[in-house]
């Protein structure tokens, strides 16, 4: 009879070891379908690994690619650590880019100084008012908050379409559902010359590094983490859970707010209703990839925005699709998870006499 | 308490089972015969061993030491392959345990049935299966809705559709483990009907309670369990009320262990305080208490009677519908766990691995988990981490705190270190008042001295404390003053005769 039984420890070697060999695996398990579309898939994965660090443009692009990442793995971290399920961050980050167009395009013409920073707070404020309700449902009425986040984003996305073909949209763009441009001053500036990673990825790594400080040092990250793996025990000893909630709630909700600045103010301009290609999903793989660590958020989403880019440039050299970014991304999620798994639990070969007490 | 209906044929015995559970002995060589159509009521206080030796029966534990033989169809006794209860209950041993195993979304006829149908089967003959639960309700009387989703029945009810699934079961002996704890005094009138009915059809019953009015007035025999020992078997109609309340709880009174001291003025009052919980375990009615400095007051009562109720008020989890709350002579207006600790409220919570320690963090953390705000603990929010672990260092030392070290997470202690750590937490503030719920369930007996220590020295020092336990011997052992909770009501007990608390623990008027 086999049996599994929680471990008392868990090794340093499984924290770091287990997405690593997970990335392997899965990059692994990829080469079956390259094989059967008739490439080579040490040759492909040598275009891959050229479209990512081939030239500093091909890494530009994984960091600008990376950078949205970072703020909804970012969002997708905080709220779990706290066991609250935000699956909304996508409805979020479109509150986020509509409150950055809605003011940065022409609504205010302050200078830079005044309208960037404007345009960063309302937007992360627009992110943060989306989880505002799901979390009071939760705490008031216990609705399932990965059901009300979920389904908010649909919701957001039909009312952002609507939007664009309303009152945001550009009288300029011929009918075209987009929304005017922010202005020059608005936008986020670039970090290089005619490259297009901008200076929201800055802002990624430092809210990364204080969230990862907060985390360990602060009363306020101490209280996070008693009530994320023991609420009961937090309520006893006097911790406010639901404010708690609260608190995580607006961060997560505004860190992916950031998420749709950052695009709309530092890369697009403007906003459309395909801004994000699920970034917001993405965001919930890239947490669940750094064990919902902060700073393993940032490995996260730069190896996910890796093999995106890398996929796409095999693509395009080796004639293959490049949904197989796609397969190495999910089989590696999967392999994480299943490591984590072994992580916590040992599988033990047990007789009878031992199973029945 | 009527002669049965059949020859004394015996259809089970039960031959010097023990079982223990690291250093604790559940049950030790413990013997029973039941016969055939008869009512053997199994006694005894909470942890002496009733639902254990139950257990081992249905092949649920396997036993140390022991056998077990039962009769089959022919009435000729085999011996039972322990640790089984698949083979139990092929054996015609069926067991209706105290928390129903009943899917609720499904329709009471699909959960009678549920587990007695191959798993492949292309279609189901409900008709046939409806026809022999109709045959079996006619002979019982156990009437249940058949086609209504479990989820919208009543408990009675579905006690009776867990009784009807092992009668389905073609079960010859029935084990009911406490079955009048969530009845209704008429739902478990129609209970002994109906149990009545089915021992007049041959069926053999084992049913565990600690009511003794009940166990007098339906069964045939009464059989006393104490610390896992069987103290006593006897015939029903030569049982008195006061000689099985003797049995249960012991004849001996422990001597008090501390010193007699003078009360001191009161740090807790509770007047008129009620509550109205999710159950019975947590509801109040109509508290009065006062509890004095230098004092304990031990708070007796069979599990679920409000203890948790009473438990959750004190630490400020709950807050009463009615009553007043008073702590040190200040009135508590809004009692929530952080007024409570201000106020000068040590608390060891009854669960200590959900409520008392957060398993991941670390155990230095946790010492400091109830005083965030304290100006040792952080600085303009910020955690000041050397100070946390100097703290841990010195409380570790002081309340021999032994483990893998304060940065390692508290879930890796043992659970006497738990408590330990929960203690130097509590104690470390001096606490006016104590609330202490039981505190040594599921300790050693080194970690339970440990903490009766404790406890007497922080009296000493003029704390005052609420022991809530359902070990009679500890309160007896610690308390300087005795209630006993029951339905949800405190009564002062008139002396410290453990029969008399026993019979007040019962429900018997005394």
């Amino acid at each position: 009879m086999i049996r599994i039984e929680p471990r008392q420890t868990q090794s340093q070697a499984f924290t770091i070891g287990v997405p690593i060999l997970s990335a392997l695996i899965a990059l692994g398990f990829a080469a079956i379908p390259l094989l059967a579309a008739g490439a080579n898939p040490i040759q492909a994965y040598g275009e891959m690994f050229r479209g990512v660090f081939g030239s500093v443009f091909a890494f530009s692009e994984v960091l600008t690619r990376a950078t949205p990442l970072i703020f909804t793995g970012l969002a997708a971290a905080l709220a779990f650590r706290a066991k609250l399920w935000n699956i909304g961050a996508e409805g979020q980050l479109y509150l986020g880019a509509m409150a950055a167009v809605a003011i940065g395009s022409g609504v205010l013409d302050l200078p830079g100084i005044l309208l960037l920073p404007l345009i960063v707070i309302l937007g992360a404020a627009a992110g943060a008012a989306g989880m505002v309700a799901p979390t009071y449902l939760k705490t008031r009425f216990g609705a399932d908050e990965v059901v009300t986040t979920l389904l908010l984003n649909f919701i957001i996305l039909i009312f952002v379409q609507m939007m664009l073909e309303g009152p945001l949209q550009d009288p300029m763009s011929l009918g075209w559902p987009q929304s005017a441009p922010v202005l020059d001053q608005g936008m986020l500036p670039t970090l290089i010359d005619r490259m297009r990673v901008h200076s929201g990825l800055i802002l990624a790594l430092i809210l990364a590094l204080l969230a990862q400080f907060m985390l360990a040092r602060s009363v306020w990250g101490f209280r996070l983490r008693a009530v994320g793996e023991n609420a009961a025990a937090a309520r006893h000893a006097g911790i406010n859970v639901n404010r708690s909630l609260f608190g995580v709630a607006i961060l997560s909700g505004g860190l992916a707010g950031l998420a749709g600045v950052s695009e709309v103010a530092g890369l697009k301009g403007y906003l459309t209703a395909d801004l994000s290609p699920g970034f917001g999903y993405t965001g919930i793989v890239v947490a669940m990839l750094a064990g919902l660590s902060p700073m393993g958020v940032v490995i996260a989403a730069l190896f996910i925005a890796s093999v995106f880019v890398g996929a796409d440039s095999m693509s395009r050299a080796m004639g293959v699709s490049s949904f197989l970014a796609d397969l190495v991304v999910s089989v590696s999620l999967l392999c994480v998870l299943v490591g984590g798994f072994f992580a916590r639990y040992r599988v033990v070969r047990a007789s009878t006499t031992g199973a029945t007490s | 308490m009527r002669r049965p209906a059949f020859p004394m044929t015996t259809v089970l015995k039960l031959n010097g089972l023990s079982k223990r559970f690291g250093p604790v002995i559940a049950n030790d060589d413990v013997s029973l015969t039941l016969n055939k159509g008869e009512v053997l009521a199994l006694l005894g206080e909470n942890g002496a061993g009733k639902t254990t030796l139950m257990n081992m029966l249905f092949g649920h534990y396997l036993p140390d030491s022991g056998s077990i033989e039962v009769a089959d169809e022919a009435g000729v006794l085999q011996p039972l392959p322990l640790g089984h209860p698949q083979v139990a209950l092929a054996a015609g041993v069926g067991m209706v345990h105290q928390h129903f195993t009943l899917a609720e979304n499904i329709s009471a006829l699909d959960n009678i049935t549920l587990g007695s149908e191959p798993l492949f089967a292309l279609r189901r003959n409900r008709r046939a299966a409806r026809r022999r639960i109709e045959a079996i309700i006619a002979q019982s009387g156990l009437t249940a809705p058949l086609d209504t989703p479990v989820g919208r029945l009543s408990v009675g009810e579905r006690q009776r559709v867990e009784i009807l699934k092992a009668l389905y079961r073609d079960a010859r002996i029935l084990v009911l483990d406490e079955p009048t704890a969530v009845l209704t005094p008429q739902e478990a009138d129609t209970l002994f009907e109906n149990i009545r009915m089915m021992t007049a059809e041959g069926l053999s019953v084992i049913f565990i309670s600690h009511k003794l009015r009940e166990v007098l007035a339906f069964s045939d025999r009464i059989a006393v369990l104490r610390h896992g020992r069987k103290v006593g078997e006897m015939a029903t109609s030569e049982a008195d009320e006061a000689s099985i309340a003797r049995m249960m709880v012991g004849a001996e009174t422990p001597e008090l262990v501390g010193a007699a001291m003078v009360p001191g003025v009161p740090v807790l009052t509770l007047s008129g305080i009620s509550v109205t919980g999710r159950s019975k375990r947590d509801t109040l009615s109509g508290v009065d208490l006062t509890v004095h400095a230098h004092e304990i007051l031990g708070i007796a009562g069979v599990s679920g009677n409000g203890q948790s109720g009473l438990a959750n008020v004190i630490s400020g989890l709950m807050q009463p519908e009615q009553g007043l709350i008073k702590v040190n002579g200040s009135e508590i207006d809004t009692p929530s766990p952080v007024a409570m600790v201000r106020a000068g409220v040590g608390r060891i919570p009854e669960d200590r691995h959900r409520e008392g320690i957060v398993g991941a963090m670390s155990v230095a953390e946790n010492m400091v988990i109830e005083r965030l705000d304290d100006p040792d603990v952080q600085s303009r929010g910020l955690l000041r981490r050397e100070a946390i672990d100097d703290n841990a260092d010195r409380l570790a030392k002081a309340y021999d705190v032994r483990g893998p070290g304060v940065e390692a997470p508290a879930r890796l202690l043992s659970g006497g270190n738990i408590q330990k750590l929960i203690l130097a937490r509590v104690f470390d503030r001096s606490p006016r008042l104590i609330l202490a719920n039981q505190p040594t369930r599921g300790l050693d007996m080194g970690a339970a001295a440990e903490v009766g220590r404790r406890l007497l020295e922080a009296r000493e020092r003029g704390a005052g404390v609420v022991l809530i336990s359902e070990d009679l011997d500890e309160i007896l052992g610690l308390a300087d003053r005795i209630m006993v909770i029951r339905d949800g009501e405190l009564h002062e007990a008139p002396s410290r005769d453990r029969e008399q608390i026993g019979l007040m623990m019962a429900g018997e008027p005394v």
